[in-house]
């Protein structure tokens, strides 16, 4: 008689060998990283009495306040939707350029990805420090910065959008002696307008979010007061900035999220 | 006589034929509120000059930054910005998971009462920008990357919690039945069937979150909280541009490492 063979754990299972060399490697890395940023829990339950004292003076929020930050506040949405803008119209031709199915040269692809990886590494408020030192103080140095940070992640979205679509109708057009501009047209166009629109949408939430702190390095919106407030040690202002933040970013969300149902 | 079958064009009423032009009326609109509501500085008189000598500091950086031996040089700041990243993203996870399972649509909720109101605190949490809780623990421990640390853990909650308890609401309740059923109890259906079952998914999450912090964390030292960020706005400020042109190249190499990294790991997780 045989007895069916039990399933053999090879050595690398039977000692779960990467459960504990993941839990090690996890451990000694968490070490490392708590010796060098020097963090003390002992120090922050010390002076939890003083970031306390910072909350009770933040929750009582200065409402005279609100009519000194509404004009910045609709410049930060000004900024947003122009920054944004600029961003995903010069998103589009690198969209295109980058398009698997509509590009075939490789190198050409992978060019413009690598260009495009590179635009996105960049934080926002580093473009915005670098704007600010060209453009000067203002909102100028922020619509420039919005638009660099968006058109990175506008055009990753985008041709993301356009790789998904349906490639009949392209044929069809190439099979008559369509020109390339003809076929993004009447082809390309109508298949990812809706999904553009709403990629836009988003973008345009995330902007907002974006520049309501960009201000703090002098480009421009509610982030110029933030930092009035903070450097002035007034946190009832600067609850005031931060919970009227709260309510544009909802409404923001909100619009663009009911329009992106209907498109979508 | 040859009949004639004319096409008729589907009834379109008023309304859905012009409500286009409503929409262009709107849209304009709210451009010309825009582009009037900004005022455009203009290009200041030395930005051409500022802009070649950045061109320029970015094509010769000071390639001597790099490693000095000091500790206060590339390296050394680099690898501190990753610590900062590393620690805030694990000990915010850590944290966000009670969030998570508080803000998870139950079941068997009614009015959902428990969950909206973990959903309304991750918003909150997600909406208190970073670089003012930064500023409010340097306050409380003093500048440096401890307090980098403390922003990236508590902002990440927002984030982190929401896509956990959004993992948690679309899990599989397989293997939590099959338990039930076999007569386990709570604890053992939570050990056994719930944990084993949202772990990948809490992990790439993690990962994920953890490439954003490390952007964050590159940029929280602009307002003290430790890393690089702080020798690159003193080098912005003092117009030092070969010094913020080799900072840019670290960032740049350390967020695409860092990327490939964790897209690496997360595809061998799910």
């Amino acid at each position: 008689m045989t007895y069916p063979e039990t399933p053999r754990r090879s050595w690398v299972q039977r000692w779960h060998v990467k459960g504990i060399v993941g839990t090690v490697v996890l451990v000694v890395l968490l070490i490392a990283s708590s010796r060098m940023t020097g963090v003390d829990v002992g120090m922050f339950f010390s002076n939890f009495g003083q970031f306390m004292n910072l909350l009770v003076r933040m929750s009582s929020p200065a409402w005279d306040y609100t009519a000194v930050i509404i004009q910045p506040l609709l410049e930060t949405i000004q900024m947003a939707i122009l920054g944004t803008t600029i961003g995903a119209a010069l998103a589009i031709p690198f969209a295109v350029l980058s398009a698997s199915n509509l590009i075939h040269s490789r190198l050409l692809r992978g060019v413009t990805r690598l260009f495009l990886d590179l635009v996105r590494t960049l934080p926002d408020l580093l473009l915005a420090a670098i704007f600010v030192a060209i453009f000067g103080i203002g909102s100028t140095a922020g619509v420039v910065t919005l638009a660099i940070f968006s058109f990175g992640m506008v055009s990753k979205l985008f041709y993301e959008v356009i790789e998904t679509i349906d490639m009949g109708p392209l044929e069809a057009l190439e099979s008559v002696g369509a020109s390339k501009v003809t076929i993004i047209w009447y082809a390309v166009l109508p298949q990812i307008l809706n999904q553009f629109i709403s990629y836009f949408l988003y973008t345009l939430e995330i902007n907002v979010r974006a520049s309501t702190v960009l201000g703090y390095l002098g480009a421009g919106g509610i982030g110029v007061f933030l930092q009035r407030s903070l450097n002035e040690f007034n946190y009832s202002q600067t609850a005031v900035i931060i919970l009227a933040t709260l309510v544009v970013v909802l409404v923001i969300d909100g619009i663009s999220n009911h329009l992106r149902r209907v498109l979508l | 006589m040859t009949t004639m079958t004319v096409m008729t064009k589907p009834h379109r009423t008023i309304w859905q034929r012009w409500n286009w032009l409503l929409w262009v009326v709107v849209i304009g609109a709210l451009y010309y509120w825009t582009i009037n509501g900004l005022k455009f500085t203009g290009l200041q008189e030395s930005a051409g000059a500022v802009s070649q000598s950045i061109v320029d500091g970015l094509v010769h950086p000071q390639w001597s930054y790099v490693y000095d031996g000091s500790g206060e040089d590339l390296l050394s700041l680099i690898l501190q910005t990753l610590a900062i990243a590393f620690l805030g993203t694990i000990v915010s996870a850590v944290i966000s998971v009670p969030f998570a399972f508080w803000a998870a649509r139950g079941t068997h909720e009614r009015f959902f009462l428990r969950s909206g109101s973990g959903k309304v605190v991750l918003t909150l949490i997600r909406t208190f920008p970073e670089i003012v809780l930064a500023i409010m623990f340097i306050k409380a421990v003093g500048p440096g990357s401890y307090a980098g640390v403390l922003a990236v853990s508590i902002h990440s909650i927002g984030m982190l919690g929401k896509l956990f308890s959004e993992a948690i609401e679309n899990m599989d309740r397989g293997s939590e039945e099959a338990i039930t059923s076999a007569g386990g109890r709570a604890g053992q259906v939570f050990a056994l069937a719930t944990v084993p079952t949202i772990m990948p998914e809490f992990f790439s999450y993690t990962l994920y979150r953890f490439e954003i912090a490390v952007r964050s964390a590159s940029i929280l030292g602009m307002v003290g909280a430790g890393g690089i960020g702080t020798p690159m706005i003193f080098a912005i400020q003092t117009r030092n541009w070969p010094k913020v042109g080799i900072i840019l190249l670290g960032i740049v190499v350390m967020v695409l490492l860092i990327d490939s990294l964790s897209e690496q790991l997360r595809k061998r997780l799910i």
